[in-house]
């Protein structure tokens, strides 16, 4: 039967090893796969501003983007694609809260640049390579 | 109660009430939102009432760890807890940072990094909290006559918490970045070291009312945290698969997610194993049920709930859906605040001298808060299951689809209600057990 001393080995070997593993993957993950997959050559000025933008309003308090977020309100990841720039500024700009099916969205009102900077944003993070995410929907006829 | 210095403890389960209470307002803000009842949207928008939420119960769950460890670290190491003042001062720039950061949401003062809202010059202040904290309790243990297991796990699990909140403070330019290392916070805190802390205290509790064997009751408890790092560690990976990095981690993350409810089954066989083995009969039926509960619960929750979204080809279609609120609310109910809620019914007998063991209310309000909040999982979990079929299998507008929902919140604050009334019940209660006192010093604790 095991005893405490081989209970403990395990627990203390088998996070070592896995640990270990873990940081091997990430250090991969972060100094290959990242600068190709988020086209690091693209993340300019504007696109750091657009990101400082997105969080100090808090945008994943409702939207998700990368899938994260609060599900309140959509996915952003492929905005850009999908609105387009004049939807999106519009959306942006607005000095009354959008309203699209009566869920509101808090009027930001942002000015030209600041929306130019958030745009730049999603435009990048639009491009990045998330293995599929988001699906196309297969049942659509 | 052996030690005086031990009645810290329950200030940090009054905070823990007087938090859980205001999550609770603002979970039904949400939810009346997502029926289309936005009134308070001029006040209070859907951002700042989900910043609130999350870290109302970050910082409650917290509180309630902390209260464990100023409990359970004194009497483990047989040593009085080394400054009670600064341990009082710990907890009200706890409960401080905590207000300022709450209200720094209402006025747009926050970081949108999901769970961790609180902005970088706050973040400093909630370092020094914790460097405080754990001061305190790591000179109290090693001063100590023993350091048992539980007391080394439980510790151990407060600091890698401590240590794991800094990659959450590192700026990064870059999205993915970001949200690679905001998951070794989050991740590794839920699925890692805070089921060190869960572990710890569940031990702890097992030995008490249980009356089994330490050595034994220890040694499971080893096997336990194993597990949970083996799988939990590289069980990261399940947050990885579509934010911007390789495939790899649809493998890694696949399998050893699919490995993380054993740790979860381990604690629920565990548990029902050692009460069943156990020749006390403790009489502290409230604690019993909240303990058994807490190891049930989270296997449910947050083994089988998660492992039924985090199979890559699965969570391709519910990644970033009301499906992880399914999984979300179980999860932290069933692992974390009910353990929280075993610590202190187990606690307060003991604290405040009073002998409330087997109240009708105190049934009462595990039974309703845990029913409700399974409730509360299944309205999620059929709004989530229907936004998966709607908006990503048929392509429906998301807009479209959250009306076709709206119903099922009607439902889910049918059941909050119910998981609130027990909550309310449980709070009345820890406020009928009055102050602690040390009339209810003993020899030897019970």
């Amino acid at each position: 039967m095991l005893s405490k001393s081989q209970a403990r080995a395990f627990f203390l070997g088998g996070t070592i090893i896995t640990f270990v593993i873990f940081l091997g993957l990430s250090w991969n993950s972060l100094s290959n796969e990242v600068p190709k997959q988020t086209h690091v050559e693209n993340l300019t000025a504007q696109v750091v501003q657009g990101k400082h933008i997105w969080e100090s309003n808090n945008c994943m308090g409702c939207h998700t983007i990368l899938g994260e977020g609060a599900y309140y309100a959509p996915e952003l990841t492929k905005v850009y694609e999908r609105r387009g720039e004049g939807y999106i500024k519009t959306v942006l700009t607005s000095k009354t809260p959008w309203s699209p099916r009566g869920r509101k969205m808090v009027a930001y009102g942002f000015s030209e640049q600041e929306a130019n900077d958030m745009i730049a944003f999603l435009k990048w993070i639009g491009e990045t390579d998330l293995n599929g995410f988001p699906p196309k929907p297969n049942l659509k006829k | 109660m052996r030690y005086k210095s031990q009645k810290v403890a329950y200030w940090f389960f009054g905070l823990c009430m007087l938090l859980l209470s205001l999550q609770l307002v603002y979970g039904f803000i949400m939810a009346f939102a997502h029926m289309g009842f936005d009134n308070l949207h001029a006040i209070i928008p859907f951002n700042t009432a989900r910043a609130v939420h999350t870290n109302l119960l970050v910082v409650w769950l917290l509180s309630g760890f902390m209260g464990a460890a100023y409990y359970i670290i004194p009497e483990e190491a047989e040593n009085e807890l080394v400054s009670v003042k600064l341990a009082y001062v710990q907890l009200i720039s706890l409960a401080l940072v905590g207000v300022i950061a709450i209200i720094g949401y209402h006025f747009n003062y926050w970081e949108g990094r999901k769970f961790l809202e609180i902005p970088r010059p706050l973040d400093w202040l909630v370092v020094i909290n914790v460097l405080t904290f754990l001061g305190l309790i790591l000179v109290t243990l090693f001063k100590g006559k023993k350091q048992t297991t539980t007391s080394l796990v439980l510790t151990m699990g407060l600091v890698f918490a401590a240590l794991l909140y800094l990659p959450g403070m590192i700026w990064f330019d870059n999205q993915t970045m970001d949200s690679f290392f905001r998951w070794w916070v989050v991740h590794l805190w839920v699925e890692g070291v805070w089921e060190l802390i869960m572990g710890g205290i569940l031990a702890y509790l097992l030995i008490k009312i249980t009356g089994v064997d330490r050595e034994v009751i220890e040694k499971w408890l080893y096997v336990i945290v194993g597990l949970t790092f083996i799988s939990g560690i590289l069980g990261t990976g399940h947050h990885y698969y579509y934010i911007g990095v390789g495939k790899i981690w649809l493998i890694i993350g696949g399998i050893f997610s699919a490995l993380e409810p054993l740790a979860f089954l381990a604690m629920a066989l565990f548990a029902i194993s050692m009460y069943r083995k156990g020749e006390k009969k403790h009489p502290n039926k409230i604690a019993l049920s909240w303990t058994l509960g807490t190891a049930i619960t989270s296997f449910v929750g947050a083994g089988l709930l998660g492992l039924a979204h985090t199979l890559p080809q699965v969570n391709m279609y519910t990644h970033g859906t009301l499906v992880t609120a399914m999984h979300g609310h179980l999860a932290f109910w069933g692992a974390y605040g009910m353990i929280v809620f075993a610590i202190i019914s187990y606690t307060l007998p003991n604290l405040t001298g009073r002998k409330l063991y087997d109240s009708f209310t105190g049934l009462l309000a595990f039974w309703l808060s845990t029913i409700g909040m399974l409730g509360m999982t299944v309205a999620f979990g059929v709004a989530g299951v229907t936004q998966v079929y709607l908006e990503r299998k048929v392509g429906l507008e998301f807009g479209d689809v959250q009306t076709e929902l709206q119903v099922h919140f009607f439902i889910l604050i049918c059941c909050a209600t119910m998981f609130s009334t027990g909550i309310g019940l449980y709070i009345y209660d820890f406020i009928k057990y009055g102050r602690p006192n040390d009339e209810a010093l003993i020899e030897q604790s019970l």
